[in-house]
């Protein structure tokens, strides 16, 4: 009885020592590794040579690297920009009037639909859209063939002026999914009576969606971009299957790059830089999301 | 008259933007559509009529075929045995951590909470070669036991960080009516948060399963052999070896979609509560 209360809060420590072991042993001392090693000159079998910053000159001058970011930016719009836009407004729209015509089922039908490619495995979207890319027999350019307009036929992933692009398309295809959920769920917030008072107001449809909407929904806009950055940043699987970068280095991209370093030329010093450079930019991508997120509560609950 | 027409015309025009959408959605689906019929066609059938035509009968040699040369049923058996135990290892683990963390308010949460969101949000290839050398050293490369391992720390990074937030709402007076009635941090733990977190740890649960099954880089490095690959793995290194077999290539599709298709039926409800509860990627 003595004991109650000040009890209560305390003697939770012990409960966190497996967690702490394993992040030490997986996380903390491989990524400390990675730094270390980013210092060397190293193949993987006899010592690594100590060689300072050159690895950190190599990657400034690089411009496969800097290629290979670049696309990665490119692939935002594809994976951030688009499917938030489209996201939002195809949200809206179930939300809006699909639901309210049609009823609820109807809605959750469409929204499971557009989620549907969500559930792949990165490699299996390669698989299936590397098939229906194909240049000689896939389904696109069978269909192109058909209807008469064999001179758009292409190698889709294989000419580096559309392979982006190609890569580009599967990626919005896949990710628009996971912006309408996270947006249906925000819009059951808005308040109808609030869009009715804007209507009587004089309001228009794009008014009501702008000032009205995106404003109340902002915070899952926010989660929405921020995962989906980096994630895009993280982005390996599709391009492993679907180019390997290729053709040339012409939809590389940092984690495919740093993969090659490690795996198949052997220069896992150099690997080592590349991705930890991209591991710092997540990491400061974080740190921005979390302030601004804690900002945000902090200004709720004042 | 005039009002029963407007309203018949009304009526049509209120079709037409969800006709629109149905054809949108089609063309969306078009690839599993697409896979699906052509998995089944023969050859002959395939370069006689196309990829859009439907099959006349179900074969399903191609199928078969690929099932054998990847070794299909290793790969589902190894697939299974990883993402089950990984989903297991990290729901517990992200409920040890967040019980000293959300519940007991342990100095430098708030840190120790950025550090594992962190954890989950690093860039796998800044991990990826110290990994593969300490698994190779430790004699654990090539089994399933090392996917596992990293795995599981890094979905219980992001089990912690979403466990956590839902436990700093927990109800304290449950807590001290437990303790009054001299319960101990185990029975604290056991009897009560873990019972009634468990909506939120089936979510969890389900999440680090599809995760586990979708994961592509960690068992790229560190399952090189036929033997302990996983199902992605296993479509993605035949997927080459296949490039005149256009058939074989569709089944290989299939069969990548087909489990993934079969978890979503089952947790669909689970899959959409966790996306919007926690913004799950």
């Amino acid at each position: 009885m003595k004991q109650k209360t000040s009890s209560l809060d305390k003697g939770y420590v012990v409960f966190l020592i497996p967690g702490i072991i394993a992040f030490l042993v997986i996380i903390i001392i491989p990524f400390l590794t990675n730094i270390g090693i980013s210092f060397t000159k190293w193949g993987g079998v006899r010592p690594p040579v100590w060689i300072g910053l050159s690895n950190y000159q190599r990657l400034i001058g690089d411009s496969v690297f800097w290629l290979s970011f670049k696309n990665n930016l490119i692939l935002l719009l594809a994976m951030t920009v688009i499917p938030t836009i489209l996201g939002l407004l195809l949200a809206t729209f179930l939300f809006d009037y699909i639901s309210n015509n049609f009823g609820q089922g109807v809605s959750s039908f469409f929204r499971a639909g557009f989620y549907l490619p969500q559930i792949l495995p990165s490699a299996v979207i390669g698989i299936v859209w590397a098939w229906i890319l194909q240049p000689d027999w896939g389904v696109v350019n069978f269909v192109l063939k058909g209807i008469g307009l064999s001179s758009l036929a292409h190698d889709w992933l294989g000419d580096p002026s559309t392979a982006l692009f190609a890569v580009m398309f599967v990626l919005v295809w896949f990710q628009i999914g996971y912006p309408i959920v996270i947006f249906m769920a925000a819009l059951q917030r808005v308040d109808p009576e609030l869009l009715e008072a804007a209507s009587i107001d004089g309001a228009s449809w794009f008014q009501k969606f702008w000032y009205i909407t995106i404003h109340l929904i902002q915070p899952e806009i926010l989660v929405v971009v921020l995962t989906t950055t980096i994630y895009t940043l993280k982005i390996f699987g599709q391009v492993y299957v679907l180019t390997r970068g290729g053709p040339g280095n012409a939809t590389s991209v940092p984690s495919y790059y740093a993969y090659k370093q490690f795996f198949e030329t052997q220069q896992v010093g150099y690997g080592s830089t590349v991705s930890l450079a991209m591991a710092i930019i997540i990491i400061l991508l974080t740190v921005l999301f979390i302030n601004i997120q804690s900002r945000r509560e902090n200004a709720e609950s004042a | 008259m005039v009002v029963k027409s407007f309203r018949s015309t009304n009526r049509m025009v209120k079709w037409i933007p969800l006709i629109l959408l149905a054809v949108f959605l089609l063309v969306m689906l078009m690839p599993f559509i697409l896979v699906t019929i052509n998995a089944i066609k023969t050859e002959p059938e395939f370069a006689q009529f196309g990829p859009l035509s439907l099959p006349h009968s179900i074969n399903l040699t191609s199928l078969e075929n690929f099932w054998a040369r990847a070794d299909f049923s290793r790969a589902l058996f190894n697939s299974t045995f990883i993402s089950l135990s990984v989903a297991i290892l990290a729901a517990i683990l992200s409920l040890l951590n967040a019980f000293s963390l959300g519940i007991g308010k342990v100095k430098g949460r708030a840190w120790l909470l950025v550090f594992f969101l962190m954890a989950n949000f690093l860039p796998q290839e800044a991990l990826a070669y110290p990994l593969y050398y300490f698994a190779k050293y430790l004699h654990i490369y090539d089994t399933p036991y090392a996917v596992i391992l990293v795995l599981t720390v890094i979905q219980s990074a992001f089990g912690t960080y979403l466990l956590s937030s839902v436990f700093s709402s927990f109800p304290r007076e449950i807590l001290e009516a437990a303790m009054m009635d001299g319960a101990n941090k185990m029975n604290l733990l056991w009897d009560i948060v873990t019972p009634l977190s468990l909506p939120t740890l089936s979510v969890l649960f389900v999440f680090f399963f599809i995760w586990t099954w979708n994961e592509f880089f960690l068992p790229l490095i560190l399952l090189p052999s036929n033997t302990n690959m996983t199902v992605p793995l296993a479509l993605a290194i035949n997927q080459g070896q296949y490039g005149v077999n256009i058939t074989a290539q569709s089944a290989s599709g299939l069969l990548g979609i087909l489990p993934c298709f079969i978890f979503f039926l089952i947790f669909q409800r689970t899959l959409t509560k966790g996306i919007t509860a926690g913004g799950i990627k």
